[in-house]
């Protein structure tokens, strides 16, 4: 069978400008080739940096924001695309090969219809007249079990869900009857109750179709399940390529077992519950415009453990820790700390009880001041609580970061001049430097490549033995639920579902939404997607 | 920072600025002639005894351009310094406390606004007596309410940012907030802002000199010096582009060290442009 997509030692490389310095080039892409054949499926992994979009990209003979193909072929039907003037890639591009982008909300020109948008292409290229190209969205609208088939294409994009945009973008790129699709991350945005949706209707849809497709993705169990082979790139260069089965039952390099095992930590959790200190009672809060987020939510968390708060996007578990930290304040109930009730206002709380809850939070990029340094940064708490200045804050400061393990060599760096996880540990180390009794972690990995995520947990759990602070750990994913947690609390839709020990919580018999969530997260293993859609008893919120 | 990473265009600009400066420092010095003197016949053409000419009183238009830095640069400068200050400190308190002081700050912004400028500057300095530090002050406080809208504008963009929620969370004063938080994020936009404003300032200083109402003649101000002369050019006489030339110099020369300045300090997310 001929290729048909096939890229020969692909070099990608991008001219950087360092201030003061004269500009470089910069390899991103190196010795990269692969083959495609038709109706089959390649999953490109790895992490944040790899040159994973950038590859896919360079099947569209495009080199994004500066970046430049500089080397090897890419051949589409044994031609090599990167040879075309710009109208030849302009009559590949759209109708030859689409693109599905990660974020299909800022992707969709929210002016138009959507049903003008997915046949745009097909009329552009002049592939099929108006009545044929309303005829396949209509067909494809089908297949990707979007609601209301018929006038799915009236509505604009704001009046649908984002798992719907998400397909919606998808029949966009099937439209044309291209031959081959790139899709960049497409569920990586989606909650995972929603995102095991569109993957099935994206998988349901390649199979219907016969078009071959390369998915990117950083999540090596949602690739399992959708792909023919597998290729693991890092550095732009290849670590691993073969079939799925290969890659996920018999990794041969170091780099994919860890990947392929990352989601393995688990830990007992801790019984004693005497010593409560954190306690929510019977909490309502309200936006300011009186929408209710909030209702009558009760939880406990003992000293020195981690008590795990769960749900999807909308399910009020971040607003829940803005209630803790007194930034909305809740409309009735009680929340107590330490035998003591906190003023509900922050205002109303003293520099004290401000000090024993810290937050560390998801985006440790905007939770940084860019202006100032590391050694700033970790210092102010300490100056502000504790009234250190000169030599022995320096001293704390370097000792903080020992503990979050990364050296004083970092005291004079900016935010900008760490990787994400240095940020995220910097970020936990201001946090700890207020010896707080209570850290507040707001999703502290899920912005993190997968390793990198696991390195931030196991200091979390590091420091707590040290120290014996106790986190209320938001999240959506129950990998990080199982690897940390104490006791477990369910949202789903401003209500708590389900409050108790992790080991209680986590096994049946469950409640419908709990056992959504829990068969929602991807596993390592093929096949999984269609046992899960077999099995489960509840539709999720997306749909 | 160090000198060598300075651009040759913000040279250009800081040597053109501090020539400005230095003229208007050691004016009696540098000038051939005296400010008011008259020495010559009308409007001679350059060259000879007097390098640029003479303008239409007949008085050494060299000597008067050096005099007239000291004036245009102290007025010009000191107002808009005056009107930033104002203007950011305002604009930063509307945005940090919100609520009932940024409607009250905000909406008197606006009333001030709704009032045209030039007919505002007019009826306050025809009324106040003629010093000035009274004209500087009311262009400050007239250039101020652009200032704040701007200010307000960049510094709600930085105050809903989650750095400066953990600095609420950490129970953090709002002076801290504003000038340790905000200030240092919202510097870019401000200093273009600046540039322009310093310009602008020097143009309104001049309008008000036409209109008799800015620096009272014989002192020399370089608008004055251009309404001055104005008539000269139907007759080919090129000595009111002199000043004009010396006005568009210094707004470029500040605007090339802004430029830098900015570069140095924009974007978020790069950090400090020279780390």
């Amino acid at each position: 069978m001929p290729e048909l997509l096939s890229v020969k030692n692909l070099k990608i490389e991008a001219t950087s400008y360092p201030p003061g310095e004269p500009p470089k080039v910069v390899t991103l892409v190196e010795g990269v080739s692969f083959d495609l054949q038709k109706g089959k499926v390649l999953g490109l992994i790895g992490e944040s940096g790899a040159g994973k979009s950038t590859i896919g990209l360079s099947a569209l003979a495009y080199g994004r924001g500066g970046c430049g193909i500089t080397g090897g072929e890419v051949l589409l039907n044994g031609k090599d695309i990167l040879k075309l003037d710009r109208s030849g890639i302009n009559s590949v591009r759209g109708a030859h090969v689409c693109y599905v982008a990660q974020s299909a909300a800022a992707a969709f020109n929210p002016a138009h219809k959507l049903g003008e948008q997915v046949i745009e292409a097909s009329l552009r290229h002049g592939i099929m007249n108006r009545a044929e190209a309303q005829k396949r969205a209509l067909y494809l609208f089908r297949v990707l079990g979007l609601p209301n088939p018929e006038t799915f294409g009236e509505r604009y994009p704001h009046q649908v869900s984002g798992g719907q945009l998400q397909r919606a973008m998808t029949a966009m790129a099937l439209c044309p009857n291209p031959e081959l699709i790139v899709f960049d991350e497409p569920t990586t945005a989606l909650d995972v109750t929603t995102q095991i949706d569109v993957l099935a209707a994206i998988k349901h849809a390649i199979e219907e179709t016969h078009t071959a497709a390369l998915y990117i993705t950083h999540d090596l169990a949602v690739v399992a399940q959708i792909s023919d082979d597998i290729m693991v790139l890092r550095h732009g260069k290849t670590v691993e390529y073969g079939t799925t089965k290969q890659v996920i039952e018999a990794p041969k390099e170091d780099y994919t077992r860890a990947l392929v095992s990352v989601r393995q930590t688990k830990r007992d959790e801790a019984t004693d519950q005497s010593g409560t200190l954190l306690k929510i009672e019977n909490v309502h809060a309200a936006y300011g415009n009186g929408f209710k987020v909030l209702h009558d939510v009760s939880m406990h968390l003992p000293k020195g453990q981690t008590l795990a708060i769960v749900g999807e996007s909308g399910s009020g578990k971040s607003t829940l820790a803005r209630v803790i930290t007194g930034l909305l304040p809740p409309t009735e109930g009680h929340i107590t700390f330490e035998g003591k009730e906190l003023p509900r206002t922050l205002k109303g709380r003293s520099r004290e009880e401000l000090r024993r809850i810290q937050m560390i939070y998801q985006m440790a990029d905007t939770a940084m001041n860019p202006r100032q340094t590391v050694r700033d940064i970790i210092g102010r708490p300490l100056s502000f609580y504790f009234s250190m200045h000169g030599a022995r804050k320096t001293e704390r400061v370097k000792e903080l970061l020992d503990q979050i393990e990364m050296g004083s060599r970092f005291l004079d760096r900016y935010p900008a001049e760490l990787s994400g996880g240095q940020k995220q540990r910097v970020a936990i180390a201001r946090a700890l430097a207020a010896k707080p009794e209570l850290i507040l972690c707001d999703e502290p990995t899920s912005a993190l490549d997968p390793l990198v995520a696991e390195g931030i947990l196991n200091l979390l759990m590091k420091l707590q033995e040290e120290t014996s602070v106790s986190y209320v750990f938001i999240t959506h994913d129950i990998a990080i639920v199982r690897a940390i947690a104490d006791s477990v609390a369910v949202m789903h839709r401003g209500r708590l579902v389900r409050f108790g020990p992790k080991s209680k919580v986590l096994s049946p018999p469950f409640d419908d939404y709990t056992d959504l969530l829990l068969k929602s997260v991807p596993e390592m293993e093929i096949g999984w997607l269609e046992r899960v859609l077999k099995t489960r008893r509840m539709e999720s919120a997306g749909n | 920072m160090n000198v060598k990473s300075i651009p040759i265009s913000a040279w250009i600009g800081i040597a053109g600025i501090a020539l400005a400066i230095l003229c208007a420092i050691f004016a009696p010095v540098l000038a051939p002639y005296g400010e008011r003197d008259v020495v010559g016949e009308i409007w001679m053409p350059a060259g000879g005894d007097f390098l640029l000419g003479t303008d239409n009183l007949g008085r050494d238009l060299l000597s008067r351009l050096i005099y007239g830095a000291r004036t245009t640069i102290l007025v010009a400068l000191a107002a808009t310094v005056l009107s930033f200050a104002l203007g950011m400190i305002l604009s930063f308190a509307a945005a940090v406390m919100g609520g009932f002081v940024d409607q009250l700050f905000s909406r008197f912004n606006d009333l001030m606004m709704a009032i045209p400028t030039l007919i505002f500057a007019l009826v306050v300095l025809a009324v106040l007596p003629q010093h000035l530090w009274i004209l500087i002050l009311v262009m400050a406080v007239l250039d101020s309410t652009r200032v704040f809208r701007i200010g307000r504008a960049v510094a709600l963009d930085v105050a809903v940012m989650e750095f400066v929620e953990a600095a609420r969370l950490r129970g953090e004063g709002s002076l801290w907030i504003i000038f340790r938080e905000i200030l240092p994020n919202t510097l870019s936009p401000l200093l273009a802002e600046f540039g322009l404003r310093f310009a602008f300032s020097i143009l309104f200083l001049s309008t008000l000199s036409f209109l008799g109402l800015g620096i009272q003649p014989p002192a020399a101000d370089w608008g004055g010096m251009v309404k001055d002369n104005k008539d000269g050019i139907i007759f080919g006489i090129s000595a009111a582009l002199v000043p004009g030339a010396a006005i568009a110099t210094l707004a470029i020369c500040v605007n090339l060290v802004v430029d830098w300045l900015m570069k140095r300090t924009s974007s978020l997310k790069g950090g400090r442009g020279d780390a």
